[in-house]
């Protein structure tokens, strides 16, 4: 396999868009702003073939994100190891600028249910994620970023603030923060708490990158409005300013601009990568 | 019940009332905020299957298909977070699936899906060198071993599956035949491609790819098929791409 040098050892403070393969030559013939790339890791966990190839070839032209779906970090049960080993063989082999995983478990009783469900913010949650993310970190041999979720609903067991727990696992592990604006406004519009305050006790000195994305509009049985996560539009303006707000306490920081379902042509792409772009100047 | 094993036991269910101890942000019930969750699960799960079952889709048509992908998601959820290898169950799961059980070749159809899947993502090779063909004698070449290229995948069919294939391409390929088919899977690039077999050598290849000399598994195929016709097997296989190798203590 192709020997990649490290040519990133973080990600640059620029614009990255989610990596989709149908913009693989489009992106290449005209990244406009896009400095860097974020790929899913289980989507390259095969043994050969186009997608590999395709994230060879990347690599050569953009530092790469490598950001995990399925390792279910925030699960009752003990990580899987396989798993752990896979990841550690592409990170050692595309040597990427950063590797982030989710605040989510999606595996239980070896089912993988193929999404980021929640969990309660409690001590003992807290001694297990800090456990899961220290023995990441170890067979990794690097440092990780770990993402704040979007919450459709909270557990009546919590104890802990979303924001003492995440600042809490970077004091007990080291790891450093993936802050999803987009996932901020969601919780903040779906719990009824202000958006601004939560980035506020959000310990952003910690923050290694930054997510924006699209979501859905939906509302509950009492008529309060459901924001659904779905990366399936273009950001929307409240996400945008919340970027700035975001931007203005973290000082300048990699942005990824994330569109995964509906995936728009590269053109429509690139001109969200633009408007990130520019709140990255202001 | 651990916590998460309550949650997750609705996620697949719909049968299954939300757990309790879930809230909204004023501390009522979560009600059907707990359904995003259920809702998530089961749609990417069926979108997955959807992309990954291009065939099957195709001939029951984008109406029936996520209804019997639902089916499949709520009772054989994936094993692993690795979704390129979902499904592997499908085929004996629609083999039982009684309201398809008039359409006897989509189990087969499900095959084929599957094996173009792993040959997309089967480990590269270089390109396989043919010139053992002409240096070794006859009677070295009858010991000779081929190793297949890991994109290769042979399917046997009692169905014409290389014709409903080509059919569901492109309907100018005509309508397919009635006889059984042998199928063969290869990579060349990165795009895998069905080539229809000639008789005999779909078991042919499968006696190459267990390890059998080319002698022996010749020999087979002509007690199977006794008009086997190892020239237009051989050439056909050379052509795709299906081999990786060709073994020979004299080759190096």
């Amino acid at each position: 396999m192709l020997d990649t040098s490290a040519r990133f050892d973080r990600l640059p403070n620029a614009v990255g868009v989610g990596y989709k393969p149908q913009h693989f030559n489009a992106l290449r013939a005209d990244p406009g702003p896009v400095d860097w790339v974020e790929i899913h890791a289980e989507n390259y966990m095969g043994d050969g073939g186009r997608p590999l190839a395709q994230l060879a070839a990347l690599s050569e032209e953009f530092a790469i994100s490598v950001h995990g779906v399925g390792l279910s970090i925030g699960g009752e049960a003990p990580l899987d190891t396989a798993h752990l080993v896979r990841l550690k063989k592409l990170c050692d082999w595309i040597k990427p600028a950063s590797f982030s995983e989710h605040l989510a478990w999606s595996t239980h009783d070896s089912a993988f249910l193929n999404d980021l469900l929640p969990l309660p913010y409690t001590p003992e949650t807290l001694a297990r994620v800090a456990d899961h993310i220290n023995q990441v970190q170890d067979v990794l041999g690097r440092q990780m970023l770990l993402e704040n979720p979007s919450s459709y609903l909270t557990f009546a067991e919590s104890n802990l603030s979303e924001t003492d727990f995440l600042s809490e696992l970077t004091h007990r592990t080291t790891c450093g923060l993936l802050l999803d604006v987009n996932n901020v406004f969601i919780s903040a519009t779906n719990l009824g708490i202000d958006a601004q305050s939560y980035i506020d006790a959000f310990p952003t000195d910690k923050v290694g990158e930054l997510h924006v994305g699209g979501h859905d509009e939906d509302h509950d049985d009492h008529g309060a409005p459901l924001l659904i996560d779905s990366h399936g539009k273009p950001v929307t303006d409240p996400v945008w300013t919340l970027l700035d707000y975001t931007l203005a306490q973290t000082g300048p920081a990699p942005v990824l601009v994330e569109w995964d379902n509906d995936v728009p042509d590269w053109p429509t792409l690139k001109a969200e990568a633009a408007r990130a772009a520019l709140a990255l100047t202001l | 019940m651990s916590d998460q094993a309550t949650f997750r036991a609705g996620l697949l269910d719909p049968a299954v009332a939300a757990p309790t101890g879930l809230l909204d942000g004023n501390a009522q019930e979560a009600g059907k905020r707990y359904d995003v969750y259920r809702n998530n699960v089961t749609v990417s799960l069926t979108e997955a299957m959807t992309s990954a079952f291009p065939l099957v889709a195709q001939l029951i048509g984008e109406k029936n298909f996520p209804r019997l992908a639902r089916s499949f998601v709520r009772s054989h959820p994936p094993a692993s977070p690795l979704m390129m290898h979902y499904g592997v169950e499908f085929p004996d799961f629609i083999k039982r699936f009684e309201p398809l059980a008039h359409i006897g070749y989509l189990p087969d159809a499900a095959r084929l899906d599957l094996a173009m899947r792993r040959s997309y993502h089967a480990a590269d090779t270089p390109p396989f060198d043919p010139a053992g063909f002409q240096t070794l004698s006859p009677n070295d070449l009858l010991d000779a071993r081929l190793t297949l290229a890991p994109s290769s995948v042979i399917l046997r069919s009692d169905w014409p599956l290389f014709d409903i294939w080509a059919y569901n391409q492109n309907s100018g390929a005509g309508k397919p035949r009635s006889a059984s088919q042998e199928v063969l899977i290869t990579r060349q690039a990165f795009d895998p491609a069905p080539h229809l077999l000639p008789s005999g050598a779909g078991l042919w290849l499968e006696r190459l790819a267990a390890g059998a000399p080319f002698g022996i598994a010749h020999d087979a195929a002509v007690a199977a098929v006794p008009d086997f016709d190892l020239g237009a097997s051989l050439g056909l296989a050379l052509a795709t791409g299906a081999f990786a190798v060709l073994n020979h203590k004299d080759l190096i």
